[in-house]
């Protein structure tokens, strides 16, 4: 029989000054029980009022970085997810994917790529363009980096309208590589980000309504 | 320093770690020899090595705040910091921290940047390294030392891979001991 906390749904509450997650570390919409290591990691990440413009709730994760064992622990459970998937490379977008891609990549033996803004890569490369709010912005990533039949880890701090992410998603395609799941330590379930994902699996630790 | 004259001579995993890294001639402008290091990170081995000597050198100096210069700084500090356990404190271009911060200014050759922190990530009194992936002038490095100190932390060492020959010589940055793994790499382009 499943034990009671596989049917336990944590509520939310709303308060004036703080937000309580609902989290789970998910596959496609399929639910596991929660690790508690979980609890840990959404305590510490710190919302911030209106950043970088009014009425936007800023997912900031610098403070979950400050505490070691909360930091720790977010790379633990991704890659206890990965390391026996055969993933020979994670893409990290810049730039807060780049402090949670490189532990990964160390960890379960792949090698590590930054998907960067223009310009910033020196060598030669490719871009996908993807839309903001207002106008387009480009990711870049070196030529040679990803090779066809390497299967890729996308990793970013959050995902929103999966804008950035489809767009890295188009970069590894187009390079030959097979994209096995994108990984974010947050998601913002209310802008359909896992839609735009091209039918790629979501694995996200906290989810912010 | 560079750690080949600080107990490291002949160790291969240094060769191994500046074999990996790849020179982009004229990048981003005309006559500058560029450092890359993203072939670094896609030599999982070489990378590897390269945050273990740091592990190996910070780990019994109970170092609490490992600091990263964005956006290179960014792909070796959090994995050195995690093996140490101390906390990452990630160092930003104006604008990007959405908390409260403080900011230092530092010269470009054109012009000046600014280097931002939150207010609330390091405290006084406590043991900080700052990693970047290379040090030149050392002007970038010296507005994060301005920044920890005027919270009252120690830097106790600042970190890089590579060292460019302007800082060859100098143990000393802002009088804070400097430790570089390797020189800059020769005319060798990685295809």
């Amino acid at each position: 029989s499943l034990p009671k906390s596989l049917n336990k749904r944590e509520s939310e509450r709303k308060t004036a000054d703080f937000f309580i997650f609902r989290s789970s570390l998910t596959m496609s919409g399929n639910k596991q029980e929660e690790d508690p290591r979980i609890n840990g990691i959404k305590t510490k990440i710190r919302v911030v009022p209106d950043f970088p413009k009014k009425g936007i709730m800023f997912q900031d994760i610098t403070t979950v970085l400050l505490d070691p064992k909360a930091f720790k622990d977010t790379i633990d459970l991704f890659v206890e997810r990965y390391r026996d998937k055969n993933i020979s490379v994670v893409a990290g977008i810049e730039a807060r994917g780049f402090l949670f891609g490189p532990p990964i990549a160390l960890a379960i033996g792949a090698k590590f790529v930054p998907l960067r803004k223009p310009k910033k890569l020196p060598g030669e490369t490719i871009f996908e363009e993807y839309e903001l709010e207002y106008g387009n912005d480009r990711l870049e990533m070196h030529v040679g980096a990803v090779e066809a039949g390497d299967r890729a880890l996308v990793v970013d701090d959050l995902i929103a309208t999966g804008g950035t992410l489809c767009a890295a998603i188009n970069l590894l395609e187009r390079v030959g590589a097979e994209v096995v799941e994108c990984a974010c330590v947050i998601e913002l379930p209310e802008l359909k980000g896992r839609q735009r994902l091209k039918g790629k699996p979501l694995c996200m630790l906290v989810e912010y309504r | 320093m560079f750690a080949a004259e600080n107990g490291l001579k002949g160790d291969p995993r240094l060769e191994a770690i500046s074999a990996a890294i790849r020179v982009v001639p004229n990048f981003p402008k005309k006559g500058i020899m560029f450092q890359d290091i993203t072939t670094l990170l896609l030599d999982h081995k070489a990378f590897k090595h390269t945050i273990d000597i740091f592990v190996d050198r910070y780990k019994d100096m109970q170092i609490s705040v490992v600091a990263g210069v964005e956006a290179r700084g960014f792909m070796f500090g959090p994995s050195i910091a995690l093996a140490i356990g101390a906390k990452f404190v990630p160092l930003r271009k104006p604008g990007k921290l959405p908390g409260k911060v403080i900011s230092e200014s530092y010269e470009l050759e054109y012009g000046h940047d600014r280097l931002e922190m939150h207010v609330d990530a390091v405290k006084p009194l406590e043991r900080v390294i700052i990693i970047d992936d290379l040090v030149a002038t050392g002007g970038t490095l010296s507005a994060a030392i301005s920044l920890m100190e005027s919270q009252g932390a120690e830097v106790v060492e600042c970190a890089c891979v590579i060292g460019l020959p302007e800082v060859k010589g100098q143990h000393k940055l802002k009088g804070k001991p400097l430790y570089v793994l390797v020189e800059p790499s020769g005319l060798d382009e990685f295809c």
